[in-house]
């Protein structure tokens, strides 16, 4: 019997990090918005190229240490996304316990998830590339997200149907999430390159690493998402194949994984063909990261399909 | 990076002579970099050599010059857009594959835009020919790119790798370390306890890794093509099935006792494994407790006994877990219920007495709609349309709906039509659907008479002394699906293998590493073939290992080939190795 008490817990949790991460957007937001004297400049943009180049060493003196004022709001706006992204994974494993089950069966749950995991990525890749200039993206989108999702998908925690009672779930959908998190991430990323490639004459992009060493992040970061996709698309053929009889339906939801899947195939081609590296392969990291907003929410809202799940009548 | 600083005189030194023959270092890099495996407009190949205006091409350089644009990278994605966008209809209109009842429910409702759905097949978008042009014509690009590419690999993985290009500094991550021709040996050493396959040149060592990368792409994209096939291939030979029935009777594979049967081009009804199955009971169990969830299903399980070689045994289908039998796959659709009716004339002749199913349709409380036709014995031919509410309860409006999935308070409400069902026009009709055009309502809400209402085990008056009906009881149906897929196992085989060259290709990196004596020192450089984001860092662990900072100095044990004579060596014209030739011939 699920249990009410845990489920208001972890809403109270949820409204907690959300106002948190609103702080925290806002932090980046000044931080952005400030101007660096041209000396600075010059520090990060070496900073950047050793970004680009990938070569570890040289990041072990980092120009952020040698003026540590500078990053104050950045350091503040990243260790309030940390405050809230703890609450957050806190009401996600609350409402997991209140549901006595996995916390991603139907879209609240999975929106929850889903948002924590992107957040969780931005937070954790910082041990490996100082990506902070995507503070402001990342607050941003969890905190929207996280609006809608409490006020538009939100329901009582309710046992699973048989359908979706079956270790595939626990596997395809957190699979799903984690694909989604380094889509976002790499979206990100593809944002600032689009804007770094012309002159934008604002100085928080003309600070940003150059236009091609965010791309190869973005590039990075967004085909271990299309691995996760690929296996995302495969484990729900394994799971159709139990539940319904036939591993590919062409099912709405099906539909749309697979174009998510091939508009990403499509971006990994970009980023080896000449003509389409650059500022298109960008355009077609953001179209499949579209795709993928627009499944999970027009897609789960309004279209008909075996997997309605939304639990929203 | 101090290794690099440490080299400025000799970069210094060669500052000049650098200037001069920049052009023939970019050539260089062309060679070692240009990759013959890729098409010619992969970012990794040389711009491409098409002639512009150049002369004119003949039938067959046409035929040449469609194929290589058919292969290009630059199709391949144009292809792929393509691909995800003709897929997106079938999302937005209903497909007859997957929602037969949405499709009848939309040409209903736009009547004027049934030409529409008709003429670009909206309605069966995946196997439209318009949509399978894409995927053929994605296919055979595929084809075309993969295959020379695997002739050129196989070659690759038995070549030693390529010669070393007469000039490094142009290469990634170039520094130069202390040391001389005797130390080669050495740097071959440590290259090849890095994993790297190396091929000593004179007073150089070329050192190539990563080979699995291409195996891996290869293999992804074989995969798809393997995949395709066998979905292809595995609509020929399978068949599909359902039956609804209800518990306490059974159904066996012989066509006619199925509902639908369809069979793929090179299977006939003859082929379908010979077995029965009866269901005995279809257990559900809906959540009472969760005040969110009253009513939700829990579980489904049906409780059946397969015969088969004149043997019965138990078996059990559950959502999730079909039941296999003889290599066809058992799975629990959907469920309904069926009340037991009995119809008796004016004389007091059973004229009918069934199990009707009634079908549940999106109502989640299960109030189902069924339909009895009443052909013969009695005064007229008599039509019955109504809901069974396993749960009822009386709206404000008066009229009926049901509260809970469960049978806690059967009903049965039913119209009353006579006239002519139809059934002798010839056209075969659904038994689900009463055709009310040459009939009256004499019951119902358009009727002077009420609708019948029905309890269990209660028998009610037909009107005009027609005779009665009685609601016996009611049990509950499943609908089964049977079918095989013999090719399953091969598109799952095919999934397998294409994650694995998709992790192999992308996390693989291809890198091509040199060490070379010069009178500066050893010089070191490296090349990517294709993404590889950590070659710089490569070249210095490499550059750290020739120093000894990492590795004890290894005993200095040159065996004397490196003579002078190899400085003239390293200036012969640059090569790559490659066992095409020139790529750009
Ligand atoms: C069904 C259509 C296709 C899909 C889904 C697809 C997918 C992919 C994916 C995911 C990758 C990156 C992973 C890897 O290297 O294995 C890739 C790489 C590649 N594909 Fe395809 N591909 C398709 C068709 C083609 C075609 C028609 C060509 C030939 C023009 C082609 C040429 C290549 C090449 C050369 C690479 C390597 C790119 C690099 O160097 O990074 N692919 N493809």
């Amino acid at each position: 019997m699920p249990d009410v008490s845990w489920d208001s817990y972890s809403l109270l949790a949820v409204y907690s990090s959300m106002a948190v991460y609103a702080i925290a957007f806002i932090a980046f937001a000044f931080d952005v918005a400030r101007r660096r004297d041209p000396e600075e400049q010059r520090a990060h943009e070496r900073e950047l190229v050793t970004a680009g180049g990938g070569s570890a060493p040289t990041t072990t003196a980092p120009a952020t240490t040698a003026r540590p004022a500078r990053r104050n709001l950045a350091k503040v706006g990243f260790a309030l996304t940390v405050l809230a992204w703890v609450l957050h994974a806190a009401g996600t494993v609350m409402r997991g316990i209140a549901a006595e089950r996995v916390p991603w069966a139907n879209m609240y749950e999975f929106a929850l998830t889903s948002i924590a995991i992107i957040v969780g990525i931005f937070v954790f890749v910082q041990l490996w590339r100082d990506l902070r200039f995507l503070g402001v993206y990342i607050t941003g989108l969890a905190t929207v997200f996280l609006g809608v999702a409490t006020v538009n998908f939100y329901v009582s925690p309710t046992p699973l149907p048989p359908a979706l009672q079956s270790y595939w779930l626990v596997i395809h959908v957190f699979v799903a999430a984690l694909g989604t998190g380094f889509f976002a991430l790499g979206s990100g990323l593809s944002i600032l390159q689009l804007l770094r490639s012309r002159a934008s004459g604002l100085a928080f992009v003309d600070r940003l690493p150059g236009a091609s060493a965010l791309e190869d992040l973005s590039y990075r970061v967004s085909v271990i998402g299309f691995i996760f996709w690929t296996f995302t698309l495969i484990a729900g053929a394994v799971w159709a194949e139990h539940a319904w009889g036939r591993y590919w339906g062409w099912d709405t939801k099906e539909v749309w994984t697979f174009v998510i899947w091939v508009v990403y195939a499509g971006y990994v081609h970009a980023r080896a063909t000449r003509g389409w590296r650059g500022t298109r392969s960008a355009w077609l990291q953001l179209i499949g990261f579209a795709a993928i907003l627009f499944n999970f929410t027009i897609v789960n809202v309004f279209f008909k399909g075996l997997h309605t799940y939304s639990g929203l009548e | 990076m101090s290794s690099r600083s440490s080299d400025q005189a000799a970069a210094a030194a060669a500052k000049a002579d650098r200037r001069a023959d920049a052009a023939a270092a970019r050539s260089a890099r062309d060679d070692a970099g240009h990759d013959p495996m890729r098409p010619s407009d992969h970012v990794d190949s040389t711009a491409p050599a098409e002639a512009t205006g150049g002369p004119r091409l003949g039938p067959i350089g046409w035929l040449r010059f469609a194929w290589r644009q058919l292969t290009s990278m630059r199709t391949a994605i144009v292809l792929l857009l393509m691909l995800a966008l003709a897929a997106v209809p079938g999302s937005l209109v209903p497909q007859r594959s997957s929602d037969p009842n949405g499709v009848i429910a939309v040409r209903d409702a736009n009547p004027d835009l049934v030409w529409l759905y008709d003429a670009l097949q909206l309605h069966d978008v995946y196997t439209s020919p318009w949509f399978s042009a894409i995927v053929i014509l994605l296919l055979v690009s595929l084809v075309g790119c993969v295959i020379p590419r695997m002739r050129h690999h196989w070659a690759a993985m038995r070549s030693r790798p390529p010669r070393t290009p007469a000039r490094l500094s142009r290469l990634v991550g170039f520094q130069t370390v202390p040391g001389d021709a005797a130390d080669v040996e050495r740097a071959e050493g440590v290259l090849k306890r890095l994993g790297y396959r190396t091929e000593r040149y004179a007073d150089s060592v070329s050192a190539e890794r990563g080979y699995l990368r291409e195996t891996g792409n290869l293999v992804f994209h074989g995969s798809i093509v393997v995949i395709v096939v066998a979905i292809v291939a595995g609509s020929g030979f399978g068949f599909q099935s359902q039956r609804l029935v209800v518990e306490g009777e059974g159904f066996s594979l012989a066509g006619a006792s199925l509902d639908t049967l369809t069979t793929g081009q090179f299977v006939s009804a003859d082929d379908l494994p010979a077995f029965g199955v009866h269901l005995d009971e279809l257990d559900v169990v809906y959540e009472t407790e969760n005040p969110d969830a009253i009513g939700q299903p829990i579980d489904f399980t049906a409780f059946v006994e397969v015969t088969e070689d004149g043997e019965t045994h138990p078996g059990q289908i559950r959502v999730n877990e079909p039941l296999q039998v003889q290599g066809s796959d058992l799975y629990l659709i959907s469920n309904g219920y069926a009340p037991e009716v009995t119809v008796t004339n004016a004389e007091g002749t059973v004229v009918f007495d069934e199990i009707v199913p009634f079908l549940a349709g999106e109502d989640p409380n299960m109030s189902s709609l069924g339909v009895i036709k009443l052909p013969d014995g009695l005064a007229e031919q008599v039509g019955l349309q109504g809901f069974f509410y396993p749960s009822a309860a009386q709206l404000d409006t008066g009229a009926y709906a049901s509260y809970f999935p469960d049978v806690l308070n059967p009903l049965l409400t039913l119209q009353v039509y006579t006239g002519d069902l139809g059934l002798d026009s010839g056209v075969p009709q659904s038994v689900y659907q009463l055709d009310t055009e040459d009939m009256t309502q004499v019951a119902g809400r358009d009727a002077p008479e009420p609708p019948l209402l029905i309890g269990p085990g209660e028998t009610v008056d037909l009107p005009d002394g027609l005779g009665t009906i009685s609601f016996d009881g009611v049990r509950r149906y499943a609908v089964i699906d049977v079918h095989r897929d013999v090719t399953q196992g091969w598109v799952l085989a095919g999934a397998i293998a294409l994650v694995a060259g998709l992790l192999a290709s992308l996390l693989i990196p291809r890198r091509r590493l040199w060490v070379k004596a010069t009178d500066a020192g050893l010089e070191v450089a490296g090349l990517a073939r294709g993404e590889d984001p950590r070659l710089e860092s490569a070249v210095d662990d490499l550059a750290r290992r020739l120093r000894g900072d990492d590795d004890a100095p290894a005993a200095r044990q040159g065996d004397g080939r490196a003579s002078p004579g190899a400085a003239d060596a390293s200036d012969e014209p640059p090569s790559t190795g490659e066992p095409a030739g020139d790529p750009r011939a």
